[in-house]
C-alpha cells in the first residue's frame, strides 16, 4: 500500500527534475571550481555520510542496445549532510575529490532552501551550466572541423 | 607440489630500493609527474584503465609512473587497489548512443546522417617520426572549430540497418536482474553473452588483437565490417537508495565498436546481418574493434557457423585473455621451486640408473 504523503511533502513542490540538474552540473565542476563561485560562507551543516570513495560498477548494453553487462568499475566519491537549519543534501561523483562531493552535499541541501536557492542559482550552479555547455560546444565544434566531406570533394573537380 | 621459502629480507628490500632508483633514471632530469603521464600518455592511461577494470584517470596514470610504464604491471597494480574499495552498486546501463561524439566513422556508409568525424585519430598519419617533438617546443595551436551542421547525436548505423529489417535485433533484457559480475563469482563456460563482454571489455589487448586478427585470416571468418566506431563521453547515471531517483554523476570517455557481419539466416530466422560488439573506457579504437570480432566469433555456436577455430572457443578465449592472470601464473614459475626441482633431479636420476 503507498504511503499517505507526509504534510511536508504536500506543501513542499517536487523537486526532483531540479535536482537532478544541478546534482549533474555540480558533479561536474572540481571543488577549487566549485569554491570559486560560492560568494558567502556556507550554511553551518554536519556530516551524515563520507565523504567517501568507493566503487560504482559501470554497465553497458549489448550491441549498445540490448541487455546490460558489466563493462568495468569507476572510483565515485558520495557526501551526505544535514544543515544545522535542516534540511539534506546528499551528492554523488565519478573520480575521488572528496571535497567536491562534500560542497555538492552542503549546495544540495541549500538549494533545496526556497530562500536560498535563487542566489545560489545565479551564483554558482548558472556560471558552472554555462561553462559546462561551452566546453561541449567547442568539443562538437572541433569535431565538426574533422568531418569528412565526400559530397565537397566532388563539387571540387 | 610447492613448498615455500623463507628469508632474503636483506637482498629484496635492497633490490627495491634499486628499483626505486631506476624507475627515476637520472636524477638529473626533471621527474615526470603523474599528472604529466595523464595528460601527455593518455592512451596508456586509458589501457591501464580498460585492462585493470578501474576507470579512473588519476590512479591508473599513477600506476603507470609506479610501474615504469610496464602497463600489464600497472593494470595489476589498478586491480589491487580496487580491492581496498567499498563498492557502492551499480550504474544505469550507459546510452552509448547519446554519446557526446570525439569521432565517429563508419565503413559501411559514406555519407550518413551525422557524417564521419575523424576527431583525434592516429588515422592518415604517415607514421613519420617528428623530430620536433623531441625539442621542447611551443604548445600546438588549437585545434580548429566548425559549427556542426545537425545539433545532436546521430543515429547509429545498426539502427539505420535495423529501419530496412537488415540488424537481427539484440535481445533485451530486464534491467532490474543485475548481469553477472566477474568480480563477484569467478567464471565458468558456458558463460552468457553479458559475462563473456565483461571478460573481453578487461581483456589484453594484444590477446585479443591476435584473435581478432586470426578471425579475418580465415580461422573462424565472419565477413566482419566496422558498421561504427564512436568514442566520445556517456553520461554515467546511478538510482541513490537515499535520493530514489536517478542522478546523472559525470561523463566518461568510451570507444564504442559496432561490427557488421553477415548471417545467412536459420530456420527461424531470415538472412541479415548480425553485431559483434566492443567497447573500453578510453580511447582505444584497436581494442574497441578487436573486442567485437571475438564476440562475434563467440556468438558462432548461437548463430549455428561452423565452430573450431581457437576464436571460436569461448573456454580458450575467456580462460586465457586476461593479462594479470596470466601474468600470474606464467611469472610465478620464476619463484622458488627448490623443492619441486629437488624431486624432479632425484626421479631422473633413479629413472636413468634403472635403465642402465
Amino acid at each position: 500500500m503507498p504511503e499517505a504523503p507526509s504534510p511536508a511533502s504536500l506543501s513542499t513542490p517536487d523537486l526532483t527534475a531540479d535536482r537532478q540538474s544541478w546534482l549533474a552540473i555540480l558533479a561536474r565542476a572540481d571543488a577549487a571550481t566549485i569554491a570559486a563561485r560560492l560568494d558567502g560562507p556556507l550554511p553551518e551543516f554536519a556530516r551524515l555520510r563520507g565523504p567517501e570513495t568507493g566503487l560504482v560498477m559501470i554497465r553497458g548494453r549489448q550491441g549498445g542496445d540490448g541487455a546490460a553487462f558489466n563493462l568495468g568499475e569507476t572510483t565515485v566519491t558520495r557526501c551526505s549532510v544535514r544543515l544545522a537549519e535542516g534540511g539534506v543534501g546528499h551528492a554523488w561523483r565519478l573520480g575521488r575529490d572528496a571535497r567536491a562531493a562534500e560542497l555538492s552535499a552542503v549546495l544540495d541541501a541549500a538549494l533545496q532552501d526556497p530562500a536560498r536557492r535563487p542566489a545560489l542559482m545565479r551564483a554558482v550552479i548558472a556560471p558552472l551550466a554555462a561553462a559546462q555547455a561551452e566546453a561541449v560546444a567547442q568539443q562538437a565544434r572541433r569535431a565538426a572541423a574533422t568531418r569528412v566531406k565526400f559530397f565537397t570533394m566532388a563539387a571540387m573537380r | 607440489m610447492y613448498v615455500s621459502v623463507k628469508g632474503g629480507e636483506q637482498a629484496i628490500s635492497n633490490a627495491h630500493a634499486w628499483l626505486a632508483e631506476a624507475r627515476r633514471g637520472d636524477a638529473a632530469l626533471p621527474e615526470l609527474s603523474v599528472e604529466q603521464v595523464e595528460q601527455q600518455l593518455t592512451l596508456a592511461v586509458d589501457r591501464v584503465m580498460a585492462e585493470g577494470a578501474c576507470a579512473d584517470r588519476g590512479l591508473a596514470a599513477l600506476a603507470v609512473k609506479q610501474s615504469r610504464g610496464d602497463l600489464i604491471e600497472a593494470a595489476f597494480l589498478l586491480r589491487a587497489y580496487r580491492t581496498t574499495l567499498p563498492r557502492f552498486g551499480g550504474s544505469l546501463p550507459l546510452d552509448t548512443g547519446a554519446m557526446r561524439l570525439q569521432r565517429r566513422i563508419s565503413a559501411t556508409y559514406k555519407d550518413l546522417p551525422g557524417g564521419q568525424l575523424l576527431g583525434p585519430t592516429f588515422d592518415y598519419t604517415h607514421r613519420l617520426l617528428e623530430f620536433s617533438l623531441a625539442a621542447a617546443g611551443e604548445a600546438p595551436p588549437p585545434a580548429p572549430e566548425m559549427e556542426p551542421e545537425e545539433p545532436g547525436p546521430p543515429p547509429r548505423v545498426t539502427a539505420l540497418l535495423a529501419q530496412e529489417g537488415l540488424m537481427a535485433a539484440e535481445p533485451e533484457g530486464d534491467d532490474d536482474t543485475p548481469p553477472p559480475d566477474l568480480t563477484r563469482d569467478p567464471l565458468s563456460c558456458p558463460a552468457s553473452r553479458a559475462l563473456r563482454l565483461q571478460v573481453l571489455a578487461r581483456g589484453d589487448e594484444g590477446f585479443l588483437l591476435g584473435l581478432g586478427y586470426s578471425t579475418q585470416r580465415g580461422y573462424g571468418n565472419n565477413h566482419p565490417f566496422v558498421g561504427e566506431v564512436r568514442m566520445g563521453e556517456a553520461s554515467v547515471e546511478v538510482v541513490p537508495p537515499e535520493l530514489g531517483f536517478a542522478i546523472d554523476i559525470g561523463d566518461i570517455t568510451l570507444t564504442e565498436c559496432q561490427m557488421v557481419n553477415q548471417f545467412k539466416g536459420s530456420l527461424t530466422e531470415p538472412p541479415q546481418f548480425t553485431r559483434g560488439y566492443g567497447l573500453v573506457f578510453g580511447h582505444n579504437e584497436r581494442k574497441a574493434m578487436a573486442m567485437a570480432l571475438v564476440d562475434r566469433a563467440l556468438r558462432g555456436a548461437e548463430l549455428g557457423e561452423d565452430g573450431g577455430a581457437p576464436a571460436q572457443d569461448e573456454e580458450f578465449v575467456l580462460y586465457h585473455c586476461d593479462n594479470v592472470e596470466a601474468t600470474g601464473f606464467v611469472e610465478h614459475l620464476k619463484l622458488p621451486h627448490h623443492v619441486d626441482f629437488q624431486s624432479e633431479l632425484e626421479n631422473v636420476r633413479a629413472m636413468r640408473a634403472a635403465q642402465q
